[in-house]
């Protein structure tokens, strides 16, 4: 096994048209076999949360705020608990803590969103390295996508390996047809899936086919913003890493998690134990490589003491660690949210241009 | 104020060709509608990329912290009132800046616009106190006066207390403004209620910290929260640690905040961060009378002691 490219299975590609008030009665009838997620709308955003019997989940969106990582990867997780009661034959003995791996669907999510769990599968997901909570969740879900028929004005999905209709990492493929929607199946996961819904309507699948290609076609033409990442793997990492260009983009950076923790293939966390008594547990919290405690030593040395030395490290490893790693592309998916919340405008696409087009 | 980019170009321009100063801090184009970003210009030919509008929101006192060259800086009134409180509190000498004071009439919030409408805000002109926004079927014009961030509608000090060029002919301040409308609604709940109200408020925190790094007055070398030892709060998204993170770093700004809004405006959540600093602002006024950052002559009430100190809270 290569390790390198993503498992595609050949799947007899069927497609099913479900009309409006289906689309309700289908989700009601799958609460009874998954647990349901979905965007939800609270205050002036969309994020993924629970849904509760009955409650559909919030097509009417670009994006959700927040990628669909915390599906799979919470903000905060427990993961052991212990006691320090030394009356206690078990005291300091890390105890693993339930956790509900039955199955779940995670309807609405974007094409973008589903990408970057590969990217990421990458590294909780290796030959030596297995992170149990990561694969159990990812295994347990379903992922029901939405295709996007506008694309958001910051998405640069289609020069990013991604785009508005692709399906890697997708059991289905949900299509808003205008007065139906269309459903592809893209894996027996999507199969089961639409079992447990009970749609049956089959569509025409040539028209429909072509009805999905066409409109996916008219999605890729609404994305002006695209970046070039041809040259990148060729570059050689030293002459990256001193390249001029790092203090001016770093300049503007206020070294806040945001891009990081809206970002859907960053990654990294932070193992802490928290006690209240004698009870305790250990939990895992993402971490984010622009705070200067995330590479800080026992020892009171920092690697990477200075904004842009961090700011560097998080698009060298994005756009340049990553490509040469992994050689599958960069990590990033072109959904465009750093982009949109960065508070100081720092811009990705700008940077992997300057990167790849840098001459040393 | 559209037209004080040609003055801030042409002050700009004369200060690095004198060598007065190593760089100038400004602003330029963003790539985003309603967004331009921080940046800096060394040599006299890069002056064009500086820009001025209703997007220039971010403080730029918060990119003097700790700096040792000679530098300009465009400043409004606010980032004017944060240059006064870093040289107070010796981040910064007074001698190494040329503040190019730009009284300011506002900047707009770009999600309180954007949420206006369902369709994405694809580009946005400004003019004649105008904001013409523009997406795919939608062409609207707002008033700009309608869509300023929250603590620009209710902005005192709009001309730049400090400065040594002046990049327009000061404005005229709001008047008769109540800035406090909101902070007297949270102190008439009863502690049941506020406890629920602020729970509500920081229910989204993610704890990205975006709303402390990007305000000036933060620049402790390691904040309170990321200490290890001893570990003051805990790093989850708890929502006991959420509340000790925002309620101590509101503190930490009592009598030092000048309602800037950066936090705000850099908040992903959109979270009213300011309903918290502002109340210690109105304590401050109330207490002691004052307003931060409006002088150099002064020192701030939090860091003097006088005997006749309102004391009536210690029972």
């Amino acid at each position: 096994m290569s390790g390198l490219g993503f498992k595609v299975k050949v799947y007899m590609m069927k497609i099913i048209t479900i009309n409006k008030e289906d689309w309700a009665k289908g989700l009601e009838r799958l609460c009874d076999s998954f647990r349901l997620f979905g965007p939800v709308k609270q205050d002036e955003f969309h994020n993924f949360r629970q849904l509760v019997k009955g409650e559909l989940p919030d097509l009417n969106l670009l994006n959700t705020r927040l990628s669909a990582k915390s599906m799979v990867y919470p903000q905060s997780e427990k993961m052991f608990e212990f006691t320090l009661d030394e009356n206690r034959d078990d005291h300091h003995i890390l105890k693993e803590i339930h956790k509900d791996y039955s199955p779940k669907a995670v309807i609405g999510i974007r094409p973008c969103d589903a990408r970057a769990f590969l990217l990421v599968k990458e590294n909780f997901d290796t030959p030596e390295y297995k992170d149990p909570y990561w694969i159990k969740s990812y295994e347990a879900t379903t992922w029901v996508g939405y295709a996007c028929n506008t694309p958001c004005s910051t998405c640069f999905g289609t020069t990013a390996g991604c785009g508005p209709f692709h399906e890697q990492g997708l059991d289905l493929l949900l299509v808003d047809a205008g007065d139906y929607y269309l459903l592809k199946i893209l894996t027996q996961k999507g199969e089961n899936f639409l079992t447990a819904a009970g749609w049956s309507s089959k569509a025409d699948s040539d028209a429909a086919r072509h009805e999905i290609e066409t409109l996916k076609r008219a999605a890729e033409e609404k994305i002006t913003a695209r970046i070039s990442t041809d040259k990148l793997k060729d570059k050689k990492t030293t002459e990256l890493f001193e390249a001029p260009f790092w203090e001016e983009v770093a300049f503007a950076c206020i070294n806040c998690g945001t891009c990081t923790y809206v970002c859907p293939t960053c990654w990294c966390f932070d193992i802490q134990d928290e006690t209240i008594g004698l009870s305790g547990i250990r939990m895992r919290n993402w971490d984010s490589c622009m705070y200067p405690i995330f590479t800080l030593h026992g020892s009171g040395h920092n690697p990477r003491n200075t904004k842009m030395q961090r700011v560097r490290q998080r698009f060298m490893h994005k756009l340049k660690y990553y490509v040469d790693k992994y050689g599958d592309g960069i990590q990033c998916v072109g959904c465009g949210r750093c982009i949109r919340h960065c508070p100081v405008n720092i811009d990705i696409r700008k940077v992997c241009d300057l990167m790849n087009n840098f001459e040393a | 104020m559209l037209a004080y980019i040609d003055k801030i170009r042409e002050i700009s321009r004369r200060l690095l060709q004198e060598g007065t100063v190593d760089m100038v801090m400004g602003f330029r184009k963003g790539t985003v509608p309603m967004m331009n970003e921080p940046c800096f210009v060394k040599t006299p030919e890069d002056v064009d990329t500086f820009v001025w509008d209703s997007n220039c929101g971010i403080n730029l006192a918060n990119y003097l912290t700790n700096r040792q060259e000679k530098i300009g800086i465009i400043a409004k009134g606010c980032d004017s009132r944060n240059i006064v409180t870093h040289i107070i509190e010796n981040k910064i000498k007074r001698d190494q800046l040329v503040i190019i004071g730009v009284p300011c009439k506002g900047m707009i919030d770009r999600r309180k616009i954007q949420a206006l409408f369902e369709t994405e805000i694809e580009n946005v002109i400004e003019a004649d106190g105008n904001i013409t926004i523009k997406g795919r079927g939608l062409e609207k014009t707002l008033n700009k006066k309608d869509v300023l961030q929250d603590n620009c509608a209710l902005c005192i000090h709009r001309n730049p207390v400090i400065y040594d060029e002046l990049a327009g002919d000061l404005v005229e301040e709001q008047k008769d403004v109540d800035r406090y409308e909101d902070i007297r609604k949270i102190e008439s709940l009863s502690p049941e209620e506020k406890w629920r109200y602020f729970d509500d408020l920081l229910s989204s925190c993610i704890r990205c910290y975006a709303c402390r790094n990007a305000c000036p007055l933060c620049y402790c070398p390691t904040c309170f929260v990321d200490e290890s030892r001893p570990q003051w709060v805990g790093k989850s998204i708890d929502s006991i640690d959420t509340r000790t993170f925002h309620f101590l770093r509101a503190y930490h700004c009592a009598g030092r905040c000048t309602d800037c809004g950066s936090c705000e405006r850099a908040c992903p959540m959109g979270i009213k961060v300011r309903l918290f600093t502002k109340k210690l602002e109105k304590d401050c006024l109330e207490l002691f009378d004052w307003e931060a950052g409006m002088t150099l002559e002064k020192r701030p009430p939090l860091d003097t002691y006088r005997p006749d100190d309102p004391d009536d809270f210690i029972k």
